[in-house]
């Protein structure tokens, strides 16, 4: 990666540090120890299946429906939702957790039997690819993450994995492995600072998406799909 | 617009207020709805206070150190492929903005709601190189197609306006032909904005709040402009207020969950996205070029003061939903695009006494503002701190003192009345909507409305008001 520029930083960061009342930081600063730590309690010590009735209770705020089903049974659920959303065209990331939790035939051949277009993100066409994904009825992802406190996704994009997909299509379907709830945002933000503290470069785009798109800019009644997706599904999955 | 709206004087303006019961009525709907959900949300977590006092020594740890964690910051922003601009002034700010749709060839723009780029009128001078800027948020959107109305609140920008006059102005500036359902009112909205981003080359955005140690600007959004607007443009710009930063992602989710409750009460809205740099090597979809416009423009004049804790804020709009002065004279009153409490506070220093003495006269101190602000900013004692001041430089308090005092007392002296006036006006007046005037209202309407039959201000154009305006000073 080529390294950006920066303009103006020292005459900038030394009024700042002026205005302050002292000359500019040289040294570490370390955080303080924090005197609250409210997050921590938030369903601590909740099982996983604890966890999931938390969330399928969010998923009714926030006008999300909530599925659970088995792998076994996965491809059916997936296959009743896409058509309940009427089919079409579907787009779906480049992910082997589609091959791992048995669906490669419903994409390959499933849905394209009942006349149901399937795009599979592929870097190699660049920018088709979200020609493709606004066009598309239906988005699917995986989840990389789950809060149950706020019924959110948490999706980190790139190469295969493109943000369009969960933001494009007019309706959003995104598959749940069971392991993968947490109880809120608390858990994915230390997992990432530890990542980054060890050197590892968060993902260019992370998104929570918690449920479909929506506005009160009307009178301040809740409008659902306004950019992004107008229905939103998630399917909750047993891991293998 | 700047961050001045409008060139009355404040007793005009908040006559004006008065005058709107519409408004009125919005505004204590609007405000009712936001404060019970965040009374809500804050008795679901239970200990409240503590994620409130977690807040603030967040807030103040970051201020007191923001050297450090800006200089952390980009130094991070620029290892991911991003450039960053500091900006002392509006100005600088907007020239090299300017410059960088130049270089690009840019015509069309999206931005998704910020408030530091509307207080740098970026707008403006994009629109002076030709370029179209298309606001994305569906309110903001809806204000810029009426000829920029201005905004009368920091989430609920189009609070001012209800659906039949969003569906006038829609048909009469965009040939919408549907009813004024705001299902249908917000679909022909995505379909016309759809077509924007598409087109457009270049998104603007602001940022809640910075990461130093990550180098990302997090975007929290309901409708997914934001999302929009940093996933199909090839460039991406990004205008933060220098104070919009935390330490690293714990404390921008603490934060975050801070925010979403204290302004809608959502756990979170339905879209926090996390951007570090312009899209990663073999990524297809993001920006190919990512700016970040780092902006001072009078906020290190505060560093350092008995003033700094306003630099907190985390524009929440807490402390306007629950401001009974805020209620009763609605936001264009304030004359700035921050108002309420925390702008009554903000707007002086940032913009000046000599514009903005009278706004720290706006509160009747009661502290409900204080009470309800996520990271506990001491807003009530701020705006006294000003009014000492104001008092010292002058001599005395602005003639009119107390004017919204009286104001407030108009309305608390018959609650009832009140409560009618403003819970029903939405329903009761529109019969009543005589053109752009408020005619006379029935029942307790009637004395509101009788006294002030004033053009309705959602309809003054202010910006061809302004310019006409300029134009007459300018041939006299
Ligand atoms: S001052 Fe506090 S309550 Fe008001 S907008 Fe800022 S953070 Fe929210």
């Amino acid at each position: 990666m080529i390294k950006g520029t920066v303009t103006n930083k020292d005459s900038f960061l030394n009024h700042v540090a002026k205005s302050l009342g002292r000359p500019r930081t040289s040294t570490r600063i370390e955080k303080p120890v924090w005197k609250y730590s409210p997050q921590q309690e938030v369903f601590k010590g909740y099982s996983q299946d604890e966890l999931v009735k938390v969330l399928k209770l969010q998923g009714e705020r926030i006008h999300t429906d909530v599925i659970e089903t088995l792998v076994k049974d996965l491809p059916r659920a997936l296959e009743n939702v896409v058509m309940g959303y009427g089919g079409d065209s579907v787009v779906t990331w480049a992910d082997p957790r589609f091959e791992e939790f048995g669906l490669t035939m419903l994409l390959n051949e499933g849905l394209p039997s009942k006349q149901v277009d399937v795009h599979v993100w592929d870097t190699e066409l660049g920018d088709k690819n979200t020609e493709i994904a606004e066009r598309a009825n239906v988005g699917i992802t995986f989840s990389d993450t789950t809060l149950a406190e706020s019924g959110t996704v948490v999706l980190f994009n790139g190469k295969g994995k493109g943000r369009a997909v969960s933001l494009l299509p007019a309706t959003y379907i995104a598959i749940i492995p069971k392991s993968t709830i947490v109880p809120r945002m608390t858990q994915v933000a230390e997992k990432v600072h530890r990542d980054n503290q060890n050197g590892e470069q968060v993902a260019s785009c992370v998104n929570f998406i918690s449920g479909p798109s929506n506005s009160a800019d009307i009178e301040m009644n809740l409008i659902v799909g306004v950019h992004g997706p107008i229905k939103a599904t998630y399917i909750i999955v047993n891991d293998k | 617009m700047g961050m001045k709206i409008g060139t009355a004087a404040f007793k005009e303006r908040v006559d004006q207020g008065l005058s709107d019961s519409f408004m009125r009525g919005a505004v204590s709907a609007a405000q009712g709805r936001l404060r019970d959900g965040r009374l809500n949300a804050a008795e679901e977590l239970g200990n409240w206070e503590d994620w409130r006092s977690h807040g603030e020594e967040i807030r103040k740890h970051t201020l007191e150190h923001l050297d450090y964690y800006l200089e952390m910051l980009v130094d991070n922003v620029s290892k991911r492929g991003g450039h960053v601009f500091f900006a002392q002034t509006a100005e600088e700010a907007n020239e090299y903005i300017t410059n960088v749709v130049k270089k690009k060839g840019a015509k069309k723009i999206v931005k998704s709601k910020s408030m530091v780029t509307e207080e740098i009128s970026m707008n403006e001078a994009l629109e002076k190189i030709g370029c179209d800027v298309v606001e994305s948020d569906l309110g903001e959107w809806i204000l810029q197609v009426d000829d920029h109305d201005p905004p009368s609140h920091i989430v609920a920008p189009a609070l001012h306006k209800n659906k039949e006059q969003i569906r006038d102005v829609f048909r009469d500036k965009l040939g919408y032909k549907n009813s004024e359902k705001p299902e249908e009112l917000a679909l022909f909205a995505r379909e016309q904005l759809r077509e924007e981003f598409l087109a457009a080359e270049v998104g603007i955005t602001g940022c809640n709040f910075a990461i130093a140690d990550s180098g990302t600007v997090t975007l929290v959004t309901n409708e997914g402009n934001a999302r929009m607007a940093t996933t199909l443009p090839k460039t991406q710009i990004t205008v933060m207020g220098m104070e919009r930063i935390v330490p690293s992602w714990e404390e921008m989710e603490v934060l975050v969950s801070l925010l979403t409750r204290a302004a809608v009460g959502q756990k979170l809205t339905s879209y926090i996205t996390a951007l570090t740099g312009p899209k990663g090597e073999g990524d297809v979809d993001g920006p190919e070029e990512f700016h970040l416009v780092v902006v001072d423009n009078g906020r290190s004049k505060i560093l350092g003061t008995e003033f700094q804790e306003a630099l907190h804020c985390i524009r929440c709009a807490a402390c306007i939903n629950v401001c009974p002065v805020y209620r009763h004279v609605g936001g264009h009153s304030y004359g700035s695009i921050y108002p309420g409490p925390i702008g009554a506070v903000l707007s002086p220093l940032l913009g000046g006494y000599d514009d903005y003495k009278e706004l720290p006269y706006a509160s009747t101190l009661c502290a409900a503002c204080t009470e309800a602000c996520p990271v506990k900013i001491p807003l009530h004692e701020l705006l006294i701190k000003h009014r000492q001041k104001i008092v010292e430089k002058e001599g005395k308090a602005p003639v009119f003192e107390s004017l919204s005092m009286k104001a407030f007392r108009m309305g608390t002296a018959s609650p009832t009345m009140y409560n009618i006036g403003s819970k029903l006006a939405p329903k009761m007046m529109k019969p009543f909507v005589k053109e752009d005037k408020i005619a006379n209202g029935p029942g307790p309407l009637k004395n509101w409305t009788s006294i002030r039959d004033f053009p309705a201000p959602s309809n003054e154009r202010f910006r061809d008001w302004f310019k006409n305006r300029e134009k007459e000073e300018s041939k006299s």
